[in-house]
């Protein structure tokens, strides 16, 4: 190797590495930035530059204050509430179609998946319009249940999740079942419904961060905010008077983003992998 | 009734399989099929019936026949609106190229891979009306993009200001949405790259192929079709582009997309006639700018599939050649 290939060689090293550092900079600088203000006081906030750090690191008055002005213990309980129905609800409703599309022969299989896929072509802000004279003649507005329900409505990637994993699970169990004796209600709850359980992690986890980020739909169908607000809309009341006390604001916004932050390091895996096989069969 | 004679009584049809086959069916596809009806195509069948109807949610509907798609094309703000779609547009082929770049780099050994992954992923998890407060925040005159660049060495006097100056606030605001996709665009490619034949590289480096020759002609090749998805998505996605506006400026000073205008001509303004006939023009040219892409990708590899055999042949012959000099040692 002779002394220019080298010097090429560790250029190519270091302008690998420069890109990959100089790109997380920019993923992280914005929030990083959020979280440096939260822990300042108000006139260390108006009298430091942003990327100063705070004093004292240790300062939660922000994030004690954020909380109890944006309702924040409320929210997070209908977050929650929100979070176990949609999840548990899509769960079932998502399997048992899988399993019939999957498992069942019909005329009419492949037009359901076809009408399936087409939803996804709509883009919901248009839906929107209408959607809302629906929910308002069904009296869904500013009802937790309706909400629920709303949010159950399709998701055509945690179904192609399940229908491929009942493709890597072998016909012939369902069919000594059967010579057993077995209902299908039995197959599939005692027998199919465990063998699920990777996909149905991997769907929850990613249908929950997108229940657990809605704010479009929240802040539409559940307007009454001193009684219904999600995690996501009670951030909401920081727009208007609390407009620019950015070190309130952003105490708030970290709050908002930690069970995600959690979520995220502890089931990175499953994330990755949810996001690739839905993405490769859609 | 009439039953033909044959025909078990319902009783034993109900008990047989083929009788339990229906009850699951009904019973496993009714609440899917409901849901997709009630939040999907009735609200769709609906858009069209009120782009004909003058009426607001609540009230009298007078039924206006094709005013509503007249006045769509002739009010400024809807089509001029569409024009900032082609900010989005660019937008997201930087997005493409710059997350199909990081992926290749971190699909090869990299220190550190899984952090810089999960750094740069990290902002796709966020809600948007975070984003928005952290980006106002992020663009404030002297706040945290205007102090890192005078890090820099800008003076904060040439500087813009990010979200108001109509020259830059529409490209401040396509930022923040490659920031927010652009992780997961990257995590997508990784996963397309990982389902490459790990063969295909030793054979290659063998052949002392550079890594820029085993893009070309190994990791590029075998996820066009990944590829090809995403930019379809991303050109129909800048289309209704509708958060970024939405949640950071609300569409004031010039940054309103079509879908930020239509959302305020509905539930400000509450025409929904309009804004109905709005969705209605977008969705048609959405198909179009779908269908149009799938025959174009379509085309272009028909042309490039005859290519794709000439790769194979090449491919099978270095395989061949690695294993007789494995064989000659």
């Amino acid at each position: 190797m002779t002394l220019l290939q080298k010097i090429c060689k560790y250029l190519l090293v270091f302008l690998k590495y420069f890109s990959l550092v100089f790109f997380s900079f920019v993923a992280v600088l914005p929030v990083v930035s959020c979280a440096i203000t939260a822990f300042k006081t108000d006139t260390e906030y108006q009298q430091t530059n942003v990327m100063v750090p705070p004093q004292n690191w240790l300062n939660f008055d922000n994030f004690i204050q954020a909380f109890q002005k944006a309702n924040m213990g409320r929210a997070f309980i209908n977050s929650v509430i929100i979070l176990v129905c949609v999840l548990v609800i899509s769960v079932f409703v998502g399997t048992q179609l899988a399993y019939v599309l999957n498992r069942f022969k019909f005329p009419g299989n492949n037009l359901i998946r076809n009408l399936f896929l087409f939803a996804t072509l709509l883009p919901g802000v248009a839906m929107q319009v209408s959607v809302y004279e629906i929910m308002t003649n069904l009296h869904f507005i500013n009802t937790l249940p309706g909400y629920i329900i709303m949010m159950c409505g399709t998701d055509v990637i945690s179904i192609y999740i399940y229908i491929q994993f009942f493709e890597n699970i072998s016909v012939s169990l369902d069919e000594s079942a059967i010579v057993d004796g077995a209902s299908y209600f039995t197959i599939f709850y005692k027998i199919l419904l465990p063998l699920l359980k990777p996909a149905i992690v991997t769907s929850c986890i990613l249908k929950g961060v997108g229940t657990y980020n809605e704010y479009y739909s929240a802040n539409l169908y559940l307007q009454d905010k001193k009684r219904l607000p999600t995690v996501a809309t009670s951030l909401y009341t920081f727009v208007g008077p609390l407009g620019s006390k950015y070190n309130l604001i952003c105490a708030g916004v970290i709050i908002s983003l930690l069970p995600a932050l959690i979520l995220f390091i502890t089931c990175q895996k499953q994330i990755y992998s949810g996001l690739t096989s839905g993405a490769v069969k859609g | 009734m009439a039953t033909k004679p044959r025909k078990r009584s319902f009783g034993q049809w109900a008990t047989s399989r083929d009788g339990q086959k229906v009850f699951v069916m009904v019973a496993f596809m009714t609440v899917p099929l409901l849901l997709l009806f009630v939040f999907t195509y009735l609200p769709f069948a609906e858009m069209f019936g009120f782009s004909f109807y003058n009426m607001k949610y609540v009230g009298a509907r007078k039924f206006v026949g094709f005013k509503n798609y007249i006045r769509v094309f002739q009010r400024d703000d809807c089509f001029g609106a569409l024009k900032l779609s082609l900010y989005y547009m660019v937008g997201s082929v930087v997005q493409l190229a710059l997350s199909l770049y990081l992926a290749t780099v971190l699909s090869f050994k990299v220190k550190g891979s899984g952090i810089f992954k999960g750094f740069m992923f990290f902002p796709f998890l966020i809600n948007g009306i975070a984003i928005g407060f952290i980006f106002k925040f992020f663009y404030t005159r002297g706040f945290v993009f205007d102090t890192v660049l005078q890090w820099c060495g800008f003076q904060l006097d040439n500087l813009p200001y990010w979200l108001r100056d109509k020259g830059v606030n529409n490209i401040s605001l396509v930022g923040t949405s490659v920031w927010r996709y652009f992780g997961q665009n990257m995590v997508l490619f990784i996963g397309a790259i990982m389902s490459v034949d790990g063969e295909l590289y030793e054979a290659a480096m063998l052949d002392g192929a550079n890594r820029f020759q085993q893009f070309k002609y190994i990791i590029l090749p075998s996820i066009k079709t990944i590829i090809t998805l995403n930019v379809i998505l991303s050109i129909t996605g800048s289309l209704s582009a509708f958060e970024p506006p939405y949640v950071i400026t609300s569409g004031a000073n010039g940054t309103g997309t079509y879908f930020v205008i239509m959302h305020e001509i509905a539930h400000t303004q509450q025409k929904v006639g309009l804004a109905s006939a709005m969705a209605v023009v977008l969705l048609m040219i959405i198909f179009a700018a779908t269908i149009l892409q799938k025959l174009f990708f379509k085309y272009v590899f028909k042309s490039a599939d005859d290519e794709d055999l000439n790769a194979t042949a090449k491919r099978d012959k270095k395989l061949a050649k690695m294993a007789a000099r494995k064989a000659g040692r």
